[in-house]
Parts: structure tokens; sequence; C-alpha cells
């Protein structure tokens, strides 16, 4: 019931995204035949080339056109690539998913347990350097943090793979099953192509890490330390409850609402991060086909990225409310 | 002790992984990387088909490699003894050989040569990619149109090896232009069988699909990321080329390009701002080639049609104001070829060529005077956004310089997607732009960008019938004699009129390691893989 509802207040928003995507994308300066036509057009063959594209109709057809599109899952064909979009997304989708999780996982490793001593010990040398990396994290943008890390890692000292992407260029993808190669290759039990792929992730993916640190490990520090300075935790531990049963079990466990509130946002801004560290890293991900898309007026795949974005935050949220249902029984009985 | 034996098993499996991962990655990358060729650029094919709708600049260089054209050029060494292709040689390719009659050309097609698929060549192959050219319309047509090659009757295909073109007028254009990256050979029974009633041209099949005949086929093309080629062994159109295998990736981040070559991970980084180029040659590691870009030019332009820039002395005011040194130093690094002062007369039939003007204030605010505007005026200079990183500093540089003769200038960015359409209306007063032509002829570049026939690329709306008839006369001229008067009178027609500034010839950078040999200069600006061989 509660997946249901929550699914059906959902719908306004895409159909919402939906008309707003294509008034914006027609809105946007720019014409796409002239930039298609090539540098030696005449007139003649950008009215030619508008027409192909269907640009010389009126907007309500061309929405019209694209609902009846959309309704049979066509999400139209980029021009800057000549791939129907749809195909793009689906191949490009889990290149910035591996990513994105991948950096998350390991800003969470990181960020929550530093959060914690930082909480547990406040003014002590733990907390400060717990300041200073969030403070740094944040402060330095995604495309300066990956650039940096390349020039230390790779150009200088030489030991990281040369940032081409997923794969190095002598290496081929695995066989596919669930479009993140390390899924893959271990399926297929390729630890050589496992080793490539994870050498390949680990500089961008620290380079979303850094980056998503800092709200991570802040939100962990204070609300551990409101849950630690409350009522039951007083009383667990004058009733002399072990510290560890205190921090993990009672202090925690109310502590992590916010932190999976904040961790759906930083989700949501890596993806947007992404696009950067992408473009830095020559990663053929969602982000850098769609900002390509926009500097050529490209319409469908800039349409299919926002429409495949806002689907992926209707699940996530959705995502986010199931799992505060598993932690917290308050949210289950108010449901 | 279970904690010391877990340790013990993990460091082994740790170790067993690591020699897993060593041991058969090494040996097979020796091997693969000596007879490939690593080659980066910003971006790649958007189409594997020249004729396709909006096929941009990397598009053609996948379907230059992968086709045959009837007839190509031949080689010449540049001044900085680099190989650079001569527009004058034209040489065989799958025509071993031809006869230009009085009104139409015959060629004989080589009787071995095979498209990819093992399919013999044709002149009925021949015939339907030519009539596609003329057919299917946009840049492919107007490419052809640009050597009389209009309307398919003109094609013919006599029999097997046999294939006539017909002219429809005398036109000095028409063989060169059999040479240039449009009219390829396509497989047509390949297509065919992919044509549909709604596409008898096979344009989709196509976009994604090569059925050519050329030296390289195309083993895997995942578009924004990488183009793989493998040579094609039964290639008879020329000697067979040194390289197997060419892998082809796309790296959008400058920087990263940077590294990759200096790292000496890949072979060739191509087409690479000044800056970066600048450096790198400076460094001397790697073999860094510059080649001017033949007949094209960065300048300034002035629409003539709006005040004050309908006063020939305002033109000239300006002209004698801009940076042009600043600009070769601060902006272009030193690379690119200086298109100013030159000598006050025009003595040689050639384009570009640098005019007589240098920065001067003195001289531009006594113009400026004598055109009766001695406190200045205001105005609006545009460029496109799409080339900031020279058109930026180059702008602020002419804004600084004009500021001084009381020219108050506002800049203007235009983002790369609506440049064209901008400059297109002609509404802007004041550019910076930039402007080349594939055929190195002085007349074809003035046809477009000066001829009073207002093309889109004279964006400067200058119409002068003087100047119109030379252009009009070089074009079909025979007498060289006659010719160089005429180029030389509407050149200098175009400096002393001056509705552009010229500034600078601007260069194709090529970054490559000192193991690759064989880079030559085409005038499509892209390379090809066919002469390139690592030693």
């Amino acid at each position: 019931m509660l997946l249901l509802r929550r699914l059906a207040t959902a719908l306004p928003s895409i159909a919402g995204v939906i008309i707003v995507t294509f008034l914006l994308t027609r809105a946007l300066p720019g014409d796409p035949a002239a930039y298609f036509a090539g540098p030696a057009a005449t007139t003649q063959a950008i009215d030619e080339i508008r027409h192909q594209l269907g640009l010389d109709r009126s907007l309500p057809v061309q929405f019209l056109d694209y609902l009846g599109q959309l309704a049979r899952g066509d999400l139209g064909t980029s021009l800057s690539t000549g791939q129907p979009v749809l195909a793009e997304l689906l191949t490009r989708l889990p290149a910035s998913a591996e990513l994105t999780l991948l950096g998350l996982v390991l800003s969470v490793v990181i960020a929550v347990p530093l959060g914690i001593a930082a909480a547990m010990r406040p003014g002590a040398p733990v907390d400060h350097f717990c300041r200073v990396v969030t403070t740094a994290g944040v402060s330095l943008p995604t495309f300066f943090t990956g650039l940096l890390l390349v020039y230390v890692f790779y150009y200088l000292m030489g030991i990281a793979p040369a940032p081409l992407g997923r794969l190095d260029v002598f290496s081929s993808a695995p066989p596919h099953w669930t479009g993140f190669y390390l899924i893959d290759s271990l399926l297929a039990r390729d630890l050589p192509t496992f080793g490539a792929a994870l050498a390949q992730l680990v500089l961008p993916a620290a380079t979303l890490a850094i980056f998503s640190l800092a709200p991570l490990a802040r939100i962990t520090r204070a609300s551990m330390l409101a849950a630690l300075g409350s009522e039951f935790v007083r009383t667990a531990r004058a009733s002399g409850l072990s510290r560890r049963r205190i921090v993990y079990v009672y202090a925690f466990r109310n502590a992590v609402l916010p932190v999976i509130t904040t961790l759906g946002m930083v989700f949501s801004f890596l993806l947007g991060a992404n696009v950067l560290v992408e473009k830095v890293f020559a990663w053929p991900g969602v982000g850098s086909y769609a900002v390509e898309a926009l500097i050529a007026s490209d319409y469908a795949p800039v349409q299919g990225f926002v429409l495949t974005m806002a689907l992926l935050y209707v699940l996530l949220n959705l995502g986010i409310d199931l799992v505060y249902g598993l932690v917290d029984p308050r949210v289950r009985l108010e449901a | 002790m279970r904690r010391r034996e877990f340790l013990k098993r993990s460091t082994a499996a740790a170790g067993t992984i690591a020699a897993a991962y060593v041991i058969p990655a090494r040996p097979a990358r020796g091997q693969a990387r000596k007879d490939t060729l690593l080659t980066l650029s910003e971006s790649g094919p958007n189409n594997l088909d020249v004729m396709g709708v909006g096929t941009n600049r990397p598009g053609y260089e996948a379907s230059w490699n992968t086709h045959d054209r009837l007839v190509t050029f031949g080689v010449k060494k540049d001044p900085n003894g680099h190989d650079h292709y001569d527009y004058t040689k034209i040489e065989p390719e799958l025509a071993e050989s031809w006869d230009v009659g009085d009104m139409s050309a015959t060629f004989k097609l080589r009787r071995n040569a095979t498209f990819h698929d093992g399919a013999p060549v044709t002149a009925k192959d021949v015939k339907w990619s030519f009539d596609r050219a003329v057919t299917v319309g946009g840049f492919p047509t107007f490419q052809m149109a640009a050597g009389s090659l209009q309307k398919p009757e003109q094609f013919v295909a006599v029999d097997d090896h046999t294939f006539r073109v017909d002219f429809v007028r005398k036109d000095k254009l028409t063989l060169p232009d059999l040479g240039v990256p449009v009219p390829i050979v396509i497989n047509s029974q390949l297509a065919k069988k992919h044509a549909t009633d709604k596409d008898p041209w096979a344009m989709e099949w196509l976009k994604n699909n090569e059925a050519g005949g050329g030296a390289f086929r195309i083993e895997k093309w995942t578009p924004g990321q990488e183009l793989v080629y493998q040579r094609f062994d039964e290639w008879k159109s020329g000697s067979l080329p040194k390289l197997q295998r060419v892998i082809w990736r796309m790296v959008p981040s400058a920087g990263n390009r940077r590294a990759l070559i200096e790292r000496g991970d890949a072979d060739v980084s191509f087409d690479l701002p000044p800056k970066d180029v600048a450096e790198l040659a400076h460094e001397k590691k790697l073999a860094v080639i510059g080649t001017p870009i033949e007949n094209a030019l960065n300048y300034i332009g002035m629409n003539v049609k709006i005040a004050p820039f309908d006063k020939v002395k305002v033109r000239q005011a300006v002209a004698y104001a801009i940076p042009y040194q600043k600009i070769m130093d601060a902006v272009m690094f030193g690379r690119g070829k200086p298109m100013f002062g030159g000598p006050a007369e025009v003595s040689a039939p050639i384009w570009p060529q640098p005019s007589p003007y240098v920065t001067d204030l003195a001289k531009a605010k006594q113009l400026l005077a004598e055109a009766g505007l001695p406190n200045g005026f205001e105005t609006t200079l545009s460029f496109d956004l799409g080339f900031a990183v020279t058109n930026e500093p180059l702008c602020v540089l002419v804004q600084e310089s004009l500021a001084q003769i009381g020219i108050k200038v506002t800049l203007n960015k235009i983002p790369g997607a609506n440049w064209r359409a901008e400059f297109t209306k002609k509404t802007l007063p004041f550019i910076a732009n930039a402007f080349g032509g594939w055929l190195n002829f002085p007349e074809y570049f003035f046809f477009w960008t000066y001829h009073g026939q207002n093309a889109i690329f004279n964006t400067m709306s200058y119409q002068n019938p003087e100047m119109d008839k030379l252009i009009d006369a070089a074009r079909f001229e025979t007498d060289p004699k006659k010719y160089k008067e005429e180029v030389e009178g509407f050149v200098s027609i175009a400096f002393a009129d001056v509705p552009r500034i010229p500034i600078f010839q601007p260069s194709l950078e090529v970054a490559m390691q000192k193991n690759v040999t064989g880079y030559r200069y085409w005038f499509h600006r892209q390379l090809d893989y066919r002469q390139l061989a690592k030693t």
C-alpha cells in the first residue's frame, strides 16, 4: 500500500518533468539544424536538415510526436553520436552507477567511522582532523581533485593507469550481465579484467568520495553528538551497559536516520558531480553524454537524460522511504 | 593460530591474483602495442557515412580511411620538410588510369580491387555512390556541386571496369573534387540489401556500418568512446599500410590528452590547443608538427551595412589598431602564421597572404578623425565560445587596444551551438571568426567570403561589383597570366576596403611519439593512417 501510494505521488512530477524538459530544450538558444549542417552549409542545406529533423513543425505537433514516441519506449536518436538514445542510456547508465556507487561506498566507509570517532571525542585531535578533511573535501571542486589525482598518481608517480575510461586500451569488456564491470568480470571468473576495471575505478571513485565525504561525516558527527547527549543514552550508561552496546546499538541506530536522508541527497548530487568527473576520466557515463548533447543542442539525449534522472530520483526516494521503515518502526506505524 | 593461518592464506591468494593479473597480460600487451597505433582526440565520429545528415569532421576521418575514392592527391614536402598533400598532383587510387576528354573523363578501375566482404568493385558501385552523393542533399550534394558534379545523368558505368563522368561545364575543380572525402565508392550490393522504400540510399544502415573497400575496416565502434580499425589485407589501391590496428580513443579533457602522450601511453594526439603545443614543442620529448591550414584565415570582420563600419576609413582605422604581434605571442604562443605587416603592393596570386596593416595607433587615430569620429564610438565584438581558448584572449586584447583610440568595445560571447545561427543573420556588427576552404584556390575562398552573392560566410555583407567580376573571371580562367592579375586584383581590393582584417593563418597541430613516422597533412584536416608507421 505504502509502495503504491508513494508511486502514485511520483506521477505528477514525472509528467511535469516531461513537459518542462520538452519546453526547456526548445527554449535554449541555438539552432540544431545549423549546427549539424556542418561548416560549409548553404541556407538551403540548413533548411533541408531542419525538415529532416521535424523542426519546421509547430511546437504542439512536435510535443505530440514526442509523447507518441515515449509511449513506444522510443527516446529518439542522438544526432551527435548517431545512436538511439535509449540504447545509449542503457549502456552508459551502468558505467555511471558503478562509479557513483563505488564512490559512495568509499565515502560512507570513511565518513561514518570518522564522524562517530569525532563525536565521541569532541575537541580531540580526531575531531579536528575530521573538520579539516571535510572542509578540504567540500571546498575542492571535483574536476580539480580529479585532475590533481591524475597528475600525482598517473603523471608524476605512474602508479595509476591511464585515465582512459572503464578499461585500458588492451583489455576487452567482460560478457554483459549487469553492465557493472566489477560484477560481470567476477561472474565470468576473469580476474585480470576485474583488476583492470578496479584499477580504472580507483581514481574517479576517490574523487567522488573526497567530494561527498564532508556532508556525510558532518551529519554523522552532529547526530551522534545529539544521540550521545540524550536521556536514553544517559539511562543506558547508568544501567551499566557496555560502552560498545551504548554507542553502536542505542546511539548509532537513533543517529542513523538523518545520515540516511543525507546519503540520499549526496547520492543525487553525486550523479550531478559525476558529469565533471566523467569528463576528466573519459568515463563513458550518462553525465558526459548529456553535457555533450547539450553543447550541440541535441534535444533527444538531453530529454532522455533528464527523464531517466527523474525516474531514478523517484526510485531513490522510494528506496530511502522503505529503508526508513526498516530502521525506524515509527515511520511504519505512521504510514 | 587461526588468525595467522588466515593471514598466510590470504597473502598466498593475493599472490596468485597478482600473478594471474600480471603474467598473461604483459606479453600480449607488448605484442599488441608494437603494431597498434593509439591515437587521441577530443571528440569522435557521429556517423560513419560521410554523406550522412550532419556528419562531423571526425566522421570524415572514419570514412576517409575505410573507403577508396577514384583519385587521390600526391605528396610534397612543406617548407619544414614534413609531408604535405599536393593539390596539383592527382594520383590513382581506385582508378588506375583516366582520360580527360573535352567534355568528359573516363576512368579505368583496378580489376583486382574488392570490398571488405570480398565482392569485386565495379563501375556500377561507383555510379551508385556518386548518384547517392548528388541526390541525398545537404553537404555532400553541395560539395559535389563545387566541382560541377550535379546530377546522376553525368555518371555512366560503361562496363564493369570503365566509368565515365560527363561534364556540365568545363571546370578545373571537377577532377580535384573527386579526391575530397565525399565521392567515396560504396559497396552498392551490400548497401542496397539494407535500403528500404523510405530510405533508398541506406542512410540509416550506413550510419553505423561501413561498406567500403578502403585500406582499413572498422573492427569496433563505440560512439563517443572509441573506434578500432583493422587493416584490410586485400587492399589493392595503394601500398599496404604498415599499421595493423589503430585504436582511436576520445578523451575530452585536454589536460589528460597531454598527460597520456607525455607519459608515452598514447602514440598520437591530434588537434591540440596552442599553449600545449608550444610547451610540448619546447620540451622536445615528442615530435610536434604544426602545418598552416591551407586557405584558412582567422580574422576580425566588420559588417559594412552597419554604421560606422560602412565608412572605409573607420575599417582601416580598426585595422591599424589591432595588436597583431601581441595576439601572436600571448594567444597563439607563436603557433600559426602571421598575416599582417606584408608589402604595400600585392605581388603574388596566393591566399592567404599578409595584409599591409601593422599596429599603428597614431595612424588609426588620424583615420578615425578623417572619418568624422575623432572621439571614437561604441560597438560590440562577438565571438564563438566553442573556440574560447583562442577567441576570448584575442578579443580581450582587441578590446584593450581599441580603447586607446576611443573605440569602446563590449564583448559578446555566443555559445558554440548558437554561433552559426547568429552570424547567418548578419546582424552582428563586429566579429572574430575563422574560415577555411577545402579546395586550395584563392577564388574559391573569395567566392564564399567576399562575393556579392552574399553567401553566409560573407559575414561582412560586403558587396563590390568590381571584385565580383574578378572572382568570377578567375574561377574559370585558363590563361595563367590573366589569372595572376585577377587574383592580385581582388586581393588588393580586399586589403584596401578591408571589410575583414586578416590576423593569422591557423595551424593544424599534432603531437606524436618519436617512433611514429609518415605523418602527412591533408586538406580535410584529419589523420590518414595509411601512411603512418611505428618503427
